[in-house]
């Protein structure tokens, strides 16, 4: 070998060392890109409307994590919204869209509620894990139903979670107002407060309940399964091309089962924690609108589960900020949801960009 | 204070400019912090609703004008961590020391538990709920707006033609069937065959199902119209546009149909918080369970449009009359419920404060509709 043979191998060898990670950059550069184009369109809104950006940003910041009790805020409000994003990202993995994850969350918080007023007199270490389990089973067979539906019948999963939300809701009110509902509520209808032993605290020395931390666990193990598992791998395959998929035999029925199952296993321990942690009883103040802002989530995300952890926290921060928003510049409540929809759209475009950029794809770097 | 109703925007630019004027009255008291006050109103819905949230709003613009008075807002807050979370940055960030929380469902869990961690901060909660186990930096105040409605009910009931009226409610809870109840009442006080129609939407605010229900109460022959749901506009507007007549609940709706309001119950927060506020300006405390009517200004009727007769005009002013005076009642007995059951016995009376008014859960003869 020549040294100028062996020089041109070493250069190659150190480009090709650059190119496994050139692939991945694409993954975030592009919607950090889309991150930043989105919040500058939404900045000449602002300069529009007589507006200063800057100082908007610069609230939005303080609020959302410029301070301890900012990120306090940030976090406790995340903890729901890592759950909710969870139950749209496993069946994504499918090549399912499950928009419905707030029906798992009130159903999974209702069981809660009552399953917790009937454990009254058991100790904690027991009676927490069987709550929490009863959330997410209501919450896995309430979104595992979607995913029944498509298999056996053929329903689109996207209208049949949405319209089960509704009738979860509504399921809900039914129940808290009827059968379970506590006669001592009297303008506001609930279940029976949970005994205080039966409530799920705060994270020491932090204002965050553990909601927080289970949902972290969640999102990792979640990758895990789908990166590291042959489960994993299978979904992938089968959301690609399902009939690739069935012809290599892999079970697509029970991977769609038991995704939109996990998934919505989620969405109920996110109801579970609602009712523990934060309101003390199953009420219809468990519909807050998680579940949708969880899809907004999981598609930032690109439905991968670690990606959704940022992605969370930023719109955790968002809603944090809203307030001081509102009370500083004198803008309307609306103001975060426009800028959430505008970060939305840009980032759903900047989609079409995957593949355009030579800088993220080495095998066509030698062309040139 | 105006009753004309406020745009969004026009209410902005109205705050905005009273809230620059405060802070520069506010200015020569800087060295003197305990003449200044920052108080935090938090509303469950938008502040321009024409309904519950709007109230509220009206009785916190009233403080903008009193001197060393700085007054923060934040409108559609869940009954979820978001309250407790607005309640916090409104002290952190705000330096606010009077808190105004005012939708029902924040008081438990939320106000009871952040309050213990902020001692120095006074939350007050409207609903009524204050009780001794309570803590003591949490009050509670509420107004007995049935009498209000049983107002509304005689003008409607000289107003009704076909002898039937019509209510869209939110939910069948206590404060919601007193309502209903009084409406009736007042209306049975002018002509005993009238009867009320209700329909439950089963939310606070779901304008398109009340939409539905005012459209079904006027096909089924209901010629007045009123409302229990936090933002009564779209009742308002949906029924004058069938041609029915309207009584108002929360705040003045007259706007939206002037030729078809007959009048309104309202609440009348302006009066309750400005006091409120001298009181701690001078530098008392509000007590912990403060409650008012008619008679204390907690509650106010809109003016009589231009609808009412003067035959309803005199049974106005002289039930209002009466209702000023004190002891006036109308839940006596005998009175039996809608499915034929004695509710109160004869010769028992509850006047308009008696706690036992707090758990209705009938609905009186002559309201058609079901509890559940």
């Amino acid at each position: 070998m020549t040294d100028q043979a062996m020089a041109r191998a070493q250069r190659r060898s150190g480009v090709d060392g650059l190119a496994p990670l050139a692939r991945r950059a694409e993954g975030v550069v592009l919607p950090l890109g889309a991150l930043a184009a989105g919040l500058a369109l939404f900045g000449l809104l602002l300069l529009a409307l007589g507006k200063s950006p800057v100082e908007f940003y610069a609230l939005v910041y303080k609020a959302g994590f410029g301070t301890a009790f900012s990120w306090a805020n940030t976090l406790s409000r995340a903890a729901p919204l890592l759950f909710a994003a969870l139950c749209v990202a496993l069946p994504a993995r499918l090549g399912l869209v499950v928009i419905g994850g707030e029906g798992a969350i009130v159903l999974g918080g209702t069981a809660t509620g009552a399953l917790g007023v009937w454990l009254g007199g058991v100790p904690p270490a027991l009676a927490l894990p069987l709550m929490a389990a009863a959330g997410a089973a209501v919450g896995a067979l309430w979104i595992g139903a979607v995913g029944a539906l498509r298999h056996y019948r053929g329903v689109n999963e996207t209208i049949a979670s949405l319209l089960m939300a509704y009738i979860g809701i509504a399921l809900m009110n039914h129940l808290i107002e009827g059968p379970l509902r506590d006669p001592a509520s009297l303008n506001k209808p609930s279940t029976a407060p949970l005994p205080d032993a039966l409530r799920v605290g705060d994270i020491p020395g932090m204002d965050v309940h553990w909601g927080l931390v289970v949902a972290l666990v969640c999102c990792v193990l979640t990758w895990v399964l789908i990166e590291r598992t042959t489960w994993g791998f299978a979904a992938r395959i089968a959301g690609d091309n399902v009939r690739a998929a069935q012809v290599q035999g892999l079970p697509v029925g029970r991977l769609i089962l038991g995704f939109t199952a996990l998934g919505g296993a989620f969405a109920g321990l996110a109801g579970f924690f609602e009712v523990a942690a934060v309101q003390g009883s199953a009420n219809a103040s468990l519909a807050a609108g998680y579940g949708y802002t969880g899809i907004l989530i999981a598609f930032l995300a690109r439905q991968n589960p670690l990606a959704v952890i940022p992605v969370a926290l930023l719109l955790a921060g968002f809603e944090a900020s809203s307030g001081l928003v509102q009370r500083r510049m004198d803008l309307p409540d609306a103001t975060i949801l426009v800028l959430k929809a505008v970060v939305f759209v840009v980032i759903l475009v900047s989609d079409t960009l995957y593949g355009r950029f030579r800088l993220f794809a080495p095998e066509r770097w030698r062309r040139s | 204070m105006s009753h004309l109703p406020l745009s969004r925007r026009g209410f902005l630019r109205g705050t905005a400019g009273l809230a620059g004027v405060t802070a520069l009255s506010s200015l020569p008291l800087a060295a003197r912090a305990a003449d200044k006050l920052t108080v935090g109103f938090i509303y469950v819905g938008a502040k321009d609703d024409y309904g519950y949230n709007q109230s509220h709003a009206e009785g916190a613009a009233a403080l903008k004008s009193m001197p060393g008075v700085t007054v923060v807002e934040e409108e559609k807050v869940a009954e979820t961590v978001d309250v407790t979370k607005t309640m916090e940055s409104m002290i952190n960030f705000d330096g606010a020391t009077l808190l105004f929380p005012t939708s029902f469902g924040y008081f438990d869990p939320f106000i009871l538990e952040l309050a213990p961690k902020y001692k120095t901060v006074r939350f007050e909660h409207c609903g009524g709920l204050w009780t001794d186990k309570d803590p003591k930096n949490v009050g509670s105040y509420f107004g007995y707006i049935d009498m209000a409605v049983y107002l509304n009910g005689i003008c409607a009931g000289h107003a009704t033609k076909s002898k039937k009226i019509g209510f869209v409610a939110a939910k069948p809870i206590p404060q919601v069937l007193e309502n209903i109840n009084c409406f009736l009442l007042g209306a049975r006080a002018v002509d005993p065959s009238i009867t009320c129609q209700v329909i439950f939407t089963g939310e606070w605010s779901m304008p398109v199902k009340e939409a539905e229900a005012t459209n079904a109460l006027c096909d089924a022959g209901c010629d007045v119209i009123t409302a229990h749901v936090d933002g009564p506009k779209v009742v308002m507007q949906t029924a004058a546009g069938r041609g029915a007549y309207i009584c108002g609940y929360h705040a003045n709706q007259s706007a939206l149909a002037p030729d078809k309001y007959l009048t309104g119950a309202e609440w009348n927060w302006g009066k309750v918080y400005t006091d409120f506020l001298t009181k701690v300006m001078a530098g008392g405390t509000i007590d912990n369970f403060v409650r008012g009517g008619l008679a204390e200004g907690f509650v106010k009727m809109s003016p009589l449009g231009p609808a009412v007769s003067d035959a309803a005009r005199k049974q106005f002013a002289d039930t209002q009359a009466a209702i000023l005076k004190g002891g006036f009642s109308v839940f006596k007995g005998p009175m039996k419920d809608n499915t034929g059951k004695e509710v109160i016995p004869a010769g028992k009376v509850y006047l308009e404060t008696d706690v036992a008014l707090e758990s209705m859960n009938y609905l009186v003869e002559g309201v058609l509709g079901s509890t559940s």
